[in-house]
């Protein structure tokens, strides 16, 4: 109790502190549930406010929603701040009718660079100012007349597939002798994700990479419109397989949030058990992709090894090796018994042990060491400009956790560390990955030995008209999941920001004159996963 | 460098005895439900207890329910939250591989000369990650698909077998469709996954075209989301004629692409 009203407070006086700033020219409301301070501004308020947020508060950009009506387009930015701070959403209401273009906040954070590239490419709303509003998503067999999200655009017939008429001309900055241009992909290495790099090169060495992504675009938020809330869930769960758990939460926390369900504790425990479970497996994942990248045969079998077996405890204790079909709105669809606890317990301490083993060998490997340290290079002032977030952000010193400083679920209540690396170079983020795999097994152990009683989902969840945001802290980082109901419960607007997404963004500061050799290490440390970035 | 052989040495073999000898470790299939076709005592009953299905996987046919394997991306909604109470039988096997072609052609498509190696180009049209997550482990230990003469290459002129996986984005559609000519004679197709299927929970739309077979045409198809490691062995195998794969349709390789509701 005390708690909540030390939060209601300290609510009010950031509402109270963004009025006065604002001469009381601003709507300010608070909602405690949500934790949120929404301002309502208007278009000449909204860059000196984002400028505040971000260089007086220590603010985060975390998403750019864009929404239309009828008569106008919403817009909707979203930040977040350090630990026990509320997140501050913008609100800007502009008329369609006057055909506006909107202050691109790009130049003061670049964090806002994509968000709005996309807002551009998907809507067809024009930010003033943005350095180079190019598309992103829609690739170059589109019509440039035509913006898929639109509510005028029928998302179900299949796409138009004119005759190319723009080519795609990559880009190209570096002007020296016998400067060329070095393209990657789509289709490229094993079983690599598809997307395009193109780098810049004069002889051995790579100047730069632009990357080329939505390759892989589905219209996620597109086709989920109009749809029940349980098939969006399929979506949600299933845009990137390999953080399934933590999205398909952020949704269900958001329609949760919109019908006001409390949670029996037991499904919010179980909640952490899962999304830390994936965490887990996702984390070794990553640690045998980047053991693979240095070629180095043992080590890849051995990490290769604990995640095959990481993959069959979740099978043996949820059904599926990707944690698919535990979440719904209301709670989750699967008990955990005594048994099973201490089984799942067990096991991740067990691949944990061998983990640490196999990590004491690579540290101790100086061949393995000279092909990370100072490799894909991000220092903490790229990080915080571009936003960037979990494990990447971390490794180079910004220590930000949507589990601590929005906390959901049961987070609030349980204590873990969020560790943290100076260096910003692959061998920082190796360190991070294994430190927080141990986080990791650490909570697991802790909230499988007193799992709360009680039921393991709401009674009823019933349907009502609303919007809210989800979020949770994804095996890569934050993502946010914002959804609008309608009056029959289904779902009018449905909107992510993902990790990969976020990071892909900073992903030139750690490929910049590297070598060749180097580009499957930097890939494999960065760990992004493109169905994510696409979606 | 010496503790690196010694710990490889160390662990042993963990590879798995499949084919000569069945998988028995538990986790390593999301599993179909079984026991199906069932039947109800009314033609009601069965099509209600069919509708828990969002993919239409379970199909009601007068007064039974039938199980489309290709159709189903383990949701586990007939087994957890169903109301009608059916304590659907659920089971973890993984031979699941089936094709429109009989084993015979298979096997002549490549012929004895393959059966030791053949090589496989991944193409990713918009999967979600899991698909690809699975394939990977086939290179690694646990499965080591290297010991049945199946690799995997980086580039699609060396390839015999284009394995597909996603629902096949519209941005994909012009490199899948260069692979697929670079690709020498004989070239096989294989649709990994619900997604490639059928377009899974995508479906078709604006951005994806509901499975690779409305662009090529598909030789083997793997049910499952993502189909487990044994049983894109499986599918591997049956494509150079060593095991059987089940029967199906031409048209059910895309069966139904509308997106449900
Ligand atoms: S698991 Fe899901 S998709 Fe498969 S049959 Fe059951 S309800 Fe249908
Ligand atoms: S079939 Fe399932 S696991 Fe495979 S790509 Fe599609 S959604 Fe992902």
């Amino acid at each position: 109790m005390a708690q909540g009203l030390s939060k209601n407070h300290r609510q009010l006086d950031l509402a109270e502190a963004i009025a006065k700033r604002w001469h009381w020219k601003v709507n300010v409301s608070c909602d405690t549930a949500l934790s949120q301070c929404y301002v309502e501004c208007d278009r000449n308020q909204l860059l000196e406010l984002c400028r505040w947020l971000i260089d007086d508060m220590d603010y985060a950009l975390g998403s750019l929603i864009v929404e239309e009506t009828n008569e106008n387009w919403l817009l909707r930015y979203v930040f977040y701040g350090e630990p026990d701070s509320e997140a501050v959403h913008l609100g800007l209401r502009l008329d369609k009718a006057e055909k506006t273009t909107v202050p691109s906040i790009s130049p003061i954070i670049h964090a806002a660079d994509w968000q709005e590239r996309e807002a551009w490419d998907l809507f067809g709303l024009r930010f003033e100012g943005h350095p180079r509003l190019i598309d992103i998503v829609r690739h170059e067999a589109w019509p440039a007349e035509i913006y898929p999200m639109r509510k005028n655009f029928d998302g179900s017939q299949p796409g138009p597939h004119p005759p190319v008429e723009r080519p795609f001309q990559p880009y190209h900055v570096v002007q020296a002798p016998g400067a060329f241009l070095m393209p990657i992909g789509p289709v490229f290495s094993d079983a690599a994700e598809s997307a395009l790099f193109l780098l810049e090169s004069v002889g051995e060495d790579v100047i730069r990479i632009w990357p080329r992504f939505f390759y892989k675009f589905r219209g996620v938020e597109k086709i989920a419109e109009g749809q029940a809330v349980d098939r969006v869930l399929l979506l949600a769960e299933r845009f990137s397989g390999t953080s399934s758990f933590a999205h398909s939460l952020a949704f269900c926390q958001a329609v949760e949030a919109i019908c006001r369900v409390d949670l029996p504790s037991r499904a919010q425990a179980l909640r952490i058990v899962f999304a830390e479970l994936e965490r887990f497996r996702h984390h070794v994942a990553a640690i045998a992709g980047i053991c693979n990248s240095t070629a180095l045969a043992v080590a890849t079998s051995q990490a290769g090894i604990l995640e095959e077996e990481a993959l069959r405890l979740s099978g043996t204790l949820t059904g599926h090796r990707y944690l698919f079909g535990l979440n719904k709105p209301g709670g989750v669809t699967l008990d955990l018994n005594d048994r099973q606890c201490e089984d799942l317990s067990s096991g991740v301490q067990a691949i944990f042990l061998k983990l640490a083993r196999l990590y004491d060998l690579l540290r101790y490997s100086s061949s393995f060491l000279d092909r990370l340290e100072e490799v894909g290079m991000v220092t903490k002032d790229q990080a915080r400009n571009y936003g960037l977030v979990g494990p990447i952000a971390r490794a180079s010193g910004l220590a930000r956790d949507l589990r601590q400083v929005l906390p959901y679920a049961l987070y609030s209540e349980i204590s873990f560390e969020v560790p943290q690396e100076e260096e910003g170079d692959g061998y920082a983020r190796l360190r991070l990955l294994f430190r927080e795999a141990e986080q990791s097994a650490k909570i697991l152990q802790k909230i499988l030995s007193f799992l709360p009683p009680g039921e393991i989902a709401a009674r009823e969840v019933a349907l009502k008209p609303g919007a809210a945001l989800g979020w949770a802290e994804a095996p890569r980082g934050a993502t946010f999941h914002w959804v609008r109901l309608d009056e029959q419960g289904r779902v009018r607007r449905y909107h992510l920001t993902t990790p990969s997404f976020t990071n892909w963004h900073g992903f030139h500061f750690a490929a910049e004159d590297f070598a060749y050799q180097d580009f499957p290490i930097i890939m494999a440390s960065f760990g992004l996963s493109n169905a994510e970035c696409d979606r | 460098m010496w503790e690196w052989v010694w710990e490889g040495i160390r662990s042993g073999i963990v590879t798995t005895a499949y084919p000569a000898r069945e998988e028995t470790a538990s986790g390593v299939s999301p599993g179909f439900p079984t026991d199906l076709p069932r039947t109800f005592a009314a033609a009601g009953e069965a099509s209600v207890a069919a509708s828990c299905c969002p993919t239409e996987a379970l199909l009601s046919e007068d007064q039974q329910v039938v199980l489309r394997e290709p159709r189903c991306i383990h949701c586990y909604r007939c087994l957890r939250q169903t109301e009608t109470p059916l304590a659907w039988q659920w089971q973890g096997n993984y031979e699941w591989a089936v094709s429109p072609h009989p084993r015979v052609e298979l096997a002549k498509k490549f012929g004895r000369s393959f059966r030791r190696s053949l090589h496989l180009r991944i193409l990713d049209a918009g999967a979600c990650g899991a698909c690809l997550s699975e394939i990977e482990q086939l290179n690694k230990p646990y499965y080591n698909m290297h010991r049945l003469g199946f690799f995997v290459t980086p580039t699609p002129r060396d390839a015999d077998v284009l394995v597909v996986a996603g629902p096949m984005t519209e941005h994909m559609r012009q490199p899948l469709l260069s692979a697929y000519e670079a690709m020498p004679t004989p070239k096989a197709v294989l649709a990994l996954g619900a997604c490639a299927i059928f377009g899974g929970v995508f479906g078709t739309s604006f951005a994806s075209m509901g499975g690779v077979a409305s662009l090529i045409p598909v030789d083997i198809l793997v049910p499952g989301c993502p189909p487990p490691p044994l049983a894109i062995l499986h599918a591997l195998l049956a494509l150079i004629g060593r095991v059987e794969p089940a029967a199906c349709e031409l048209n059910s390789s895309s069966p139904g692409g509308e997106r449900g509701d």
